[in-house]
């Protein structure tokens, strides 16, 4: 076992099975995943928020969501579309499918909570102010949601790229194709390599998003920001999630 | 059903090995966070250094964790270690964050009262600290018991026989009773070691029925 041979022989890094490659098509799915979580999770987020509505269905449900286990999900959706859906598709909609339903209920917290939480205060300023009810949520609320928005994304960015790797048991590419390839063909270096580059990937990206967090947070927010973490929501929302 | 009732034995056997990759991680995790967390609450530099690289660890992917683990342990891939050792890690980098701030939780009047008292120390800290901060240590025990029934289920792509064991299977063979059952008994598993931690969360702060009745 030569983890550090299989970094350093070079006709890894070349070719459509090389990690450059396998890391591109491992963002790949987990950028599509992360879009179109994006485009459900965030609006749903805001009329809940906002209308403080359908709150208990949606802690609910992110509950039981963890308890479904991502391989089986996307084995049975494998299963349930193969006799309909042809071609490629019918691998690459179900991977589709499971790290979008794991990739929602961080980011549906995060944008609820965040509208939930934003100071009364400045509502009330902004409402004194002669802001119109759709400029108090653009200007105001949305802008205080951003950290615990942003902390939703970033778990949910962190389970995708952990979660794609099973991509590779129904045969797409991925980084998850080193684990797997190298399980069948008994290298472990391949394995452990696969294993060192997604866990290096996850990384890179935690330190980006906390960099990000920093930037676009608004500087008045950041002193709340750090103390908004109650012991009850990062009970409920911890760090990170892995799959 | 045939295959169910054909296949009663192993889905048994299972769902016990599932039951123990969940639970001793998870108490192993429990038992290492408290000491862990109380020195994070204790010690305001401490907090950000051991919640930070706690969340590191976190970030970590599951798969990623049970095959890099035996090169450090030294111990065969097909090792269940690896998997507990593994769910150890996850579930301790929740849960010390979830006790340092459970212990910070505890109103400043009633440290004081204790104080007042004459509780001191240990005494103070395990009679009155800790039985205060258990309702939301117990929240994030779920949180932690219930993904690692999921998370276990990742090992079935090494070949470590448990729950997720049923998908590999149902994936080979194209039969969706196996994935059904592998699903349900997750769940099933799931939500009765929940109701456990909910139970013994009443059972241990029986003060706040007393509150929340009168």
């Amino acid at each position: 076992m030569n983890i550090f041979g299989w970094f350093t022989d070079p006709s890894h890094w070349t070719g459509s099975d090389g990690i450059p490659t396998q890391i591109g098509y491992h963002l790949l799915y987990s950028g599509v995943a992360l879009l179109v979580a994006l485009a459900i999770a965030v609006p749903l987020g805001i009329v809940i928020g906002y209308t403080g509505r359908g709150e208990a269905l949606v802690a609910g449900s992110a509950n039981a969501l963890r308890a479904l286990p991502s391989l089986g999900l996307l084995v049975l959706l494998f299963l349930l579309i193969s006799p309909v859906v042809t071609g490629n598709l019918v691998y690459v909609l179900p991977t589709i499918v499971v790290l979008v339903l794991l990739a929602v209920p961080p980011i549906l917290t995060g944008t609820y909570a965040g509208i939930q939480n934003a100071d009364p205060d400045a509502v009330g300023a902004a409402r004194a102010m002669g802001y119109t009810q759709r400029q108090i949520l653009v200007r105001v609320q949305l802008p205080c949601a951003l950290p615990l928005l942003i902390s939703g994304v970033r778990s949910s960015t962190l389970q995708i790229i952990s979660t794609a790797t099973i991509a590779a048991y129904l045969g797409l590419q991925g980084l998850g194709r080193f684990i797997l390839d190298g399980r069948a063909q008994a290298d472990f270096a391949q394995m452990a390599g696969g294993a060192i580059v997604v866990a290096v990937l996850a990384l890179l990206l935690e330190f980006s998003f906390a960099w990000l967090g920093r930037i676009v947070v608004s500087p008045g927010l950041r002193r709340t920001a750090a103390k908004s973490s109650s012991p009850v929501t990062s009970a409920l929302n911890p760090s990170g999630e892995t799959a | 059903m045939n295959w169910i009732t054909s296949n009663l034995d192993r889905i048994v056997d299972l769902t016990i090995s599932h039951a123990w990759l969940t639970l001793a991680p998870t108490v192993l995790g429990l038992v290492l966070a408290l000491p862990l967390g109380w020195w994070a609450h204790r010690w305001g530099r401490g907090y950000a250094a051991i919640v930070g690289s706690a969340g590191l660890l976190y970030t970590i992917p599951s798969l990623a964790l049970f095959i890099i683990l035996p090169v450090i342990l030294g111990t065969k891939i097909l090792d269940p270690l690896n998997i507990v050792v593994a769910l150890t890690l996850y579930s301790l980098a929740l849960l010390v964050r979830v006790v340092a701030d459970g212990l910070s939780s505890v109103p400043h009047d009633t440290v004081a009262a204790a104080e007042a008292m004459g509780y001191r120390g240990w005494q103070r800290l395990l009679l009155v600290e800790l039985p205060v901060a258990v309702p939301v240590i117990a929240a994030g025990l779920r949180v932690a018991v219930v993904s690692n029934v999921s998370i276990v289920t990742m090992a079935a792509l090494l070949g470590i026989p448990q729950l997720g064991s049923l998908f590999t299977q149902g994936f080979q063979l194209r039969l969706f009773t196996p994935l059904v059952v592998g699903v349900v008994m997750c769940v099933v598993l799931a939500v009765v070691f929940d109701g456990v931690i909910l139970l013994c969360n009443k059972l241990l702060t029986p003060w706040r029925q007393r509150t929340v009745t009168s």
